[in-house]
């Protein structure tokens, strides 16, 4: 009897606590995710929203070139700056947690996460500078004698991949790092002993150990450039669109909300398809 | 003790320096709500302090401006408003009918506006009267052509639409994000008229406009599209006219615009009252105000963009220099030879949209 009340007030006050939590995620998440969900089985005619409750822009997104190439466009780009993040910012974050004296590493975990501290829009505007064909990087290649006509480097993808690059390396980096200082020394002495050579301590101990760094920073890096609007918008030049500058197309010029809410459920279906892969690769699903 | 003291002097000055600036912000904060407001959805150029400081100044008015682009989304935000939000609406000249066909306009009186002194070709009362009521009055015009950098590519190249899909500046052109305008003018260099740009001439737009993607180097917003040209990135904007270069006039003598043989587009903008206003004589006032000849100038000339004035009267308060960039001695010429923009009705628009996006996806 006294056990099944101290269960009772157990139980009382784990609600308590999860409540707010609860409510907090069923008003900002939940609802607006019906609201979104329902709104992309309306049908714009006209002006008008009208409440159809059919899958037409389901559909239509399937049968449209232009729209479906919006969701490719997205994701040739985020795979690409995804893996190249994770190939530059690994050794970065080995330097740091291997090679910079401990008394520095704070320095230099400060100076690899310095350009998080300025406005995303303007560190995009400013790699537009850097890009453009009077930018720092042709003038150089120019004055250098290395070329003799600019590069054709801003208003394209590459423009993009290098905007993104630039953020989520520092992302990456932090999240190795984490990854890389936690592993006791032992391991890598304990290989050694055993005869592996320094590759193969890299490759059987310290890689597999690092991986789950790895995929956290990889998963966050894609969810935020899948869903990024500003870096391809200033720095693709609208040459091609990924699927946030098609939704905003939507939004902005056609005030087609039902085809946005349904760009929107299908980009959060591509993300939450990412997490489930990251989560049953890291043994998290429940299961 | 000492130092008692004088954390005991610190906390004083903090309290009384508190209290000052407490007093001061409920002051500052009764003198704002003194003042009467009044709320103007418009285009960039009205935001521009140089414009409306004079009015508030006039009216102790504080007013209160939010941009948008693009009919749709004004008319979407005024759809998502309370009635009454908004006093004033700036909405693109052809769009006018949308407008009071929604209700949103409110009529105002003709004789409280200007018209004898507007340029009779952007009086526009096709647009601006309803049923003999005036809904509104155009307030600043333009062209969507092309401009060019005049040092880098061959002025006479320019006379022709063609150019604008043909190789010979391969890479070298930017094209303004609007699809609108740069479809009227691909249809003007396929000999149609905007009024009488239908469905059965998609295919052949769409044709040049993937044509035109193809030489391109971009695709984009005012700002870009500007700074694009004034950079050097591309020597071509197709879709830009004085409204681009004007404004860099004293920087960029290089930057030059003209209307081609086959026309150009013609924008104009225009102004009106809001029929659920609160405010409607004080909305009026702005409207007459922005109307007046030094309102005028001072719109034309608007740090985000310019165009020319729709009163004549205008010209007054304008230098020679601004006039020389606003090509004033030549809109007997520009306006005979320019196209109002397409009027799609919504399965055409939504075709519009359609085939730029597909473009833009080339």
């Amino acid at each position: 009897m006294a056990t099944a009340s101290l269960e009772t007030r157990e139980n009382r006050r784990a609600w308590g606590f999860v409540t707010p939590a609860l409510l907090w995620t069923v008003a900002f998440f939940v609802i607006p995710f019906i609201v979104m969900a329902a709104m992309s089985l309306a049908t714009r005619k006209g002006r008008e929203i009208v409440m159809a409750w059919n899958f037409d822009n389901y559909i239509e997104f399937f049968e449209k070139a232009h729209l479906l190439k919006g969701l490719f466009v997205s994701l040739e780009i985020t795979f690409t700056v995804t893996i190249i993040s994770v190939i530059l910012a690994y050794p970065l974050a080995w330097i740091i947690a291997e090679r910079v004296p401990q008394k520095w590493q704070r320095m230099a975990l400060i100076m690899a996460i310095l350009p998080f501290w300025t406005s995303y829009v303007v560190r995009s505007y400013s790699w537009l500078l850097v890009l453009a064909q009077n930018g720092v990087i042709n003038n150089t290649l120019v004055y250098l004698g290395v070329i003799s006509e600019p590069l054709e480097l801003a208003s394209t993808r590459s423009a993009t991949v290098i905007g993104f690059v630039h953020f989520f390396v520092m992302l990456l980096t932090l999240t190795i790092y984490a990854n890389l200082v936690q592993m006791p020394p032992n391991y890598r002495r304990a290989a050694a002993d055993l005869g592996a050579n320094g590759f193969q301590v890299f490759w059987h101990v310290v890689l597999p150990l690092t991986l789950p760094g790895i995929m956290v920073g990889a998963f966050l890096t894609f969810v935020l450039c899948i869903g990024d609007y500003i870096t391809p918008q200033i720095l693709g030049g609208n040459n091609e669109l990924a699927l946030p500058q098609v939704i905003m197309l939507q939004l902005g010029r056609r005030a087609d909300f039902p085809m946005a809410a349904t760009l929107s459920i299908i980009l959060m279906v591509v993300v939450t398809l990412a997490y489930i892969a990251c989560a049953r690769w890291l043994k998290m699903e429940r299961t | 003790m000492s130092r008692h003291v004088s954390t005991g002097k610190t906390r004083n000055k903090f309290l009384s320096s508190t209290a000052t600036f407490i007093l001061g912000a409920v002051a500052m904060a009764q003198t704002a709500q003194a003042t009467e407001e009044l709320n103007a959805l418009v285009w960039c150029d009205h935001t521009d302090p140089a414009l409306i400081e004079p009015f508030e100044r006039e009216y102790d008015v504080k007013v209160n401006l939010k941009e948008y682009e693009g009919t749709g989304a004004g008319l979407s935000i005024i759809e998502q408003s309370r009635p009454g939000d908004w006093d004033v609406f700036v909405i693109d000249g052809v769009d006018v009918h949308r407008a009071v066909e929604m209700g949103v306009l409110a009529e105002i009186p003709a004789d409280a506006l200007p018209t004898s002194d507007i340029f009779p070709e952007v009086v526009m009362a096709e647009n601006n009267v309803v049923d003999g009521k005036t809904y509104a009055v155009t307030e600043k015009f333009g062209y969507n052509t092309i401009s060019f950098d005049k040092t880098k590519v061959d002025p006479k190249d320019m006379e022709d639409m063609s150019v604008i899909w043909s190789d010979k500046y391969a890479g070298r052109i930017a094209v303004y994000d609007y699809y609108l305008p740069v479809i009227g003018l691909v249809g003007l260099g396929l000999g149609i008229d905007t009024a009488d740009l239908g469905a059965d001439d998609m295919p052949a737009i769409k044709e040049k406009l993937f044509a035109m993607k193809k030489v391109s180097k971009q695709v984009g917003e005012v700002v870009s599209s500007q700074t694009a040209l004034a950079t050097g990135e591309v020597d071509i904007l197709v879709g830009g006219g004085e409204w681009i270069t004007a404004v860099l006039s004293e920087e960029k003598p290089n930057l030059d615009w003209i209307i081609p043989k086959q026309g150009g587009l013609r924008w104009a903008q225009s102004i009106g009252v809001m029929k659920d206003s609160e405010k409607p004589d004080l909305a009026l006032k702005f409207v007459q105000y922005i109307m007046s000849p030094e309102g005028q100038a001072r719109l034309a000339t608007s740090s985000c963009y310019w165009g020319m004035p729709a009163n004549a009267k205008a010209g007054e308060n304008l230098t020679d220099a601004q006039k020389a960039a606003l090509r004033w001695d030549d809109q007997d010429g520009y306006l005979k030879n320019s196209q109002l923009y397409p009027i799609p009705d919504a399965d055409l628009d939504a075709e519009m949209q359609d085939a730029w996006v597909e473009m833009l996806q080339q």
